[in-house]
């Protein structure tokens, strides 16, 4: 098609937490310096920029993020333009700086994602998020996210006959990699009986099956793949993006125990690499909650349909195993934090990362293959991307 | 110098388990109870208020000083549940006492600190030697939410103090360091019946900043360790704040016990530190030091430290704290909401 190949120059983040103290330009801003400086650019050499962001208007009051990051961070007259996607707007914003790299429309981009999300109670919170399902159909009968995904996770457990002590295997594992990550709201490990006693959310799901409310910001650098290695001597290729649609509503799809529009994306996201599943040698998929991450891994086709959660159990996605692959090295949305808009790009920051071996105590030896999968409400916009290590 | 004169306490009978407030609200009772290291808390009766509770402590306290009412140059009332939002607790109990007229008296508020801020007023009169004995009570009729998390804390209690000069005291207050920021953690508005909080905003920002901020600014201008303390008093609005503090700077749990009463009481509020005092006061001897640091949301805390002296005898002319404590009564949820108006008729 004549398309650029495009690849990740500089990667940031925040640490992901309760940032009482600083607000949403702060954070963002952050992890913008951060990848910038990362890529050793002036910033005078940036033409474009794309921010993903959920509900910063219901959140801080704050709509037109692009032009608050373009001024606040110095980079007037340059374009930046929001993207959203509910919790896949951070996927969404890499996918559209990557289409501009790629057409040749722009060439050094700056790709960012953000949520300040801890300003308000819980309550408020929750009713925000809802607005990523369908309002009308689900919300205004008071169905809640961690409902939405309890059904799936019953579901899901009728099929397959799997116990809540799969779903809690996804918790410790991800709390175990977080305990790992500077980066991480909950830097400490918990066990199978802390979230099998923890209060229930939602039956079956616990508080400790369930992502935390954080604020933080993550940005990435791209550029076209034949002059990346004039910025940096370890670019990371993304080599597939891809994204695909499902119903808004959960009952109205065909399965409720997985992600028909992850499950395209994936194939597709494949096939644009010409790679399988058994390539991958890390991923950072989306588990807003545990059920969540036990489909992913099967829509991802890491294991067949119904085994995702036996494999979380018997410890086949930790890091270091050496048999399949490692999943949530960040310690994953449940104990990395879920600042909504900034996770989709968290993932790409991490998956750098473990592709330039600079995750520290969390790195996957000899990581070379990696992916990122970013799911939006219960499943009705879902983006996979596929990176490589330059040179690999 | 300024000291103790006399001290009193009072809780009020009735208690309510936190595991009988729990089921009605659906929640697992220990979870909630050892979350909090709450078990009961103190609930006033129908016909007690802010006034009525800081009278009680002030006769005890009076008892103690074995000074004339009329002594009193000043009385301050601490609180964030005072019966009129304009007309001064603080003459009701100077009228009460017979204290009036040649006294100045006004109402304090600073949530859960007005209590040891009052304190600190009759120190700076006595010092200055604007008023012989200044008297300073915190008293509270603290309001949660029903099904808020405040509900299992929010108790009534009230202490009072009276403070004069040191040669006259049975513990004299060495000095006092105050730590205050504009933090809004806890609020409540005009009209409002209830406050609202941050959740865990009241925290690290709002609690362990303020207490160890002025605990380690009063150990600093002294030139003392948490080893010269006998005793060691922090506000508790739950049982897990006061012992995380002490672990952060250094403070034996054994230097704590007596002075942590949330378990039994809940939070008093205006009440709590200084119904902690009293508490370490009753058991006592000279020589004793204690150190005590408040936390009043909004925000800010009083650290003081404190010298028991030879006179501490004179405690055995007032009731002592533990005869509250044991003199309880239960109630059950409905009782408790008629007893705390809970009910809109």
């Amino acid at each position: 098609m004549g398309m650029r190949k495009v690849a990740i120059i500089g990667a940031g983040m925040t640490k992901f937490g309760e940032h009482w103290d600083r607000g949403f330009r702060d954070l963002v801003i952050e992890a913008g310096i951060k990848a910038i400086e990362d890529a050793k650019l002036t910033g005078n050499e940036i033409s474009a920029g794309y921010v993903g962001t959920m509900a910063p208007g219901s959140l801080v009051g704050q709509e037109h993020a692009g032009a608050l990051i373009a001024d606040y961070m110095g980079l007037n007259p340059v374009p930046i333009t929001r993207v959203e996607g509910a919790c896949a707007s951070g996927s969404l914003a890499l996918r559209q700086g990557m289409m501009a790299v790629a057409s040749g429309m722009h060439d050094i981009v700056v790709v960012g994602g953000v949520e300040k999300m801890t300003d308000l109670s819980t309550a408020d919170v929750s009713e925000i998020l809802g607005g990523a399902g369908d309002q009308e159909w689900e919300l205004f009968n008071g169905i809640t996210f961690p409902g939405l995904y309890a059904m799936m996770a019953r579901r899901y457990m009728h099929e397959y006959g799997a116990g809540p002590e799969m779903l809690a295997a996804a918790a410790v594992k991800n709390h175990r990699n977080g305990a790992m990550n500077p980066y991480a709201q909950f830097q400490k490990e918990i066990t199978l009986t802390d979230v099998l006693n923890s209060k229930t959310v939602a039956d079956p799901l616990k508080v400790l099956d369930c992502s935390p409310i954080t604020d933080g910001a993550a940005a990435v650098v791209l550029a076209p793949l034949d002059k990346a290695k004039d910025y940096m001597k370890n670019p990371v290729e993304i080599v597939a993006s891809a994204q695909a649609s499902g119903t808004l509503a959960l009952h109205d799809r065909p399965t409720l125990s997985g992600i028909p529009a992850a499950q395209i994306a994936a194939q597709k996201a494949y096939a644009q690499a010409g790679m399988a599943p058994q390539d991958i040698d890390v991923a950072e998929v989306h588990d807003c909650f545990t059920i969540a991450e036990l489909m992913a891994i099967e829509d991802l086709g890491f294991f067949p349909r119904g085994e995702g959660g036996k494999a979380t159990l018997e410890g086949k996605t930790a890091i270091g195993n050496g048999r399949v692959v490692a999943v949530n090295t960040s310690g994953g949305l449940k104990a990395a934090g879920h600042p909504v808009g900034a996770t989709g790009i968290k993932q790409a920051v991490e998956i750098t990362w473990q592709l330039r071996g600079q995750a520290g105590k969390r790195q996957v030896p000899d990581a070379e293959i990696g992916l990122s999968h970013n799911v939006g409400g219960s499943g009705a916009t879902a983006v996979v991307h596929i990176y490589r290590k330059v040179g690999a | 110098m300024a000291g103790i004169v006399g001290y009193g306490a009072y809780v009020p009978k009735f208690r309510i388990k936190t595991e009988t407030i729990a089921k009605v609200w659906g929640e697992d009772p220990d979870r909630i109870a050892n979350g909090l290291g709450i078990k009961e808390k103190a609930v006033a009766a129908m016909d007690e208020d802010a006034a009525t509770m800081a009278v009680e402590a002030a006769r005890i306290a009076l008892a103690r000083a074995q000074i004339s009412p009329e002594d009193l140059g000043a009385v301050y009332v601490g609180s964030e549940s005072h019966p009129y939002a304009v007309k001064p607790t603080a003459t009701m109990l100077a009228e009460a006492i017979g204290a009036t007229p040649n006294v100045t008296a006004a109402d304090l508020e600073f949530a859960c600190k007005a209590g040891t801020a009052g304190m600190q007023i009759c120190m700076g009169l006595v010092d200055s030697g604007m008023v012989e004995y200044g008297l300073a009570a915190g008293s509270d009729t603290a309001q949660g939410r029903p099904g808020d998390a405040l509900e299992y804390s929010a108790a009534s209690g009230a202490a009072a103090y009276i403070i004069g000069k040191d040669e006259n005291s049975l513990a004299v207050i060495e000095d006092t360091f105050s730590y205050t920021t504009d933090t809004p953690d806890f609020w409540r508005r005009p009209k409002a019946d209830y406050p609202r909080h941050g959740g865990r905003f009241t925290g690290l920002p709002a609690y362990f900043k303020h207490v160890k901020g002025a605990a380690e600014g009063l150990l600093e201008k002294m030139g003392r360790s948490v080893d010269d303390y006998d005793y060691f008093v922090f506000h508790q609005p739950n049982a897990k704040f006061p012992k995380n503090v002490a672990k952060m700077l250094g403070v034996p749990p054994e230097k704590i016990r007596d002075g942590l009463l949330v378990p039994v009481v809940g939070n008093t509020y205006s009440g709590a530190s200084p119904l902690g005092l009293a508490n370490v006061l009753d058991k006592a001897k000279a020589g004793d030091s204690i150190f005590v640091t408040s936390f009043g949301s909004g925000a800010g805390s009083d650290a003081f430290s404190i010298k028991v002296t030879e006179a501490i005898g004179r405690r055995d002319r007032g009731r002592p704290l533990s005869g509250f404590l044991e003199d309880k009564e239960y109630l059950e949820y409905a009782e408790y909401a008629k007893f705390r108006g809970k009910f809109r008729m």
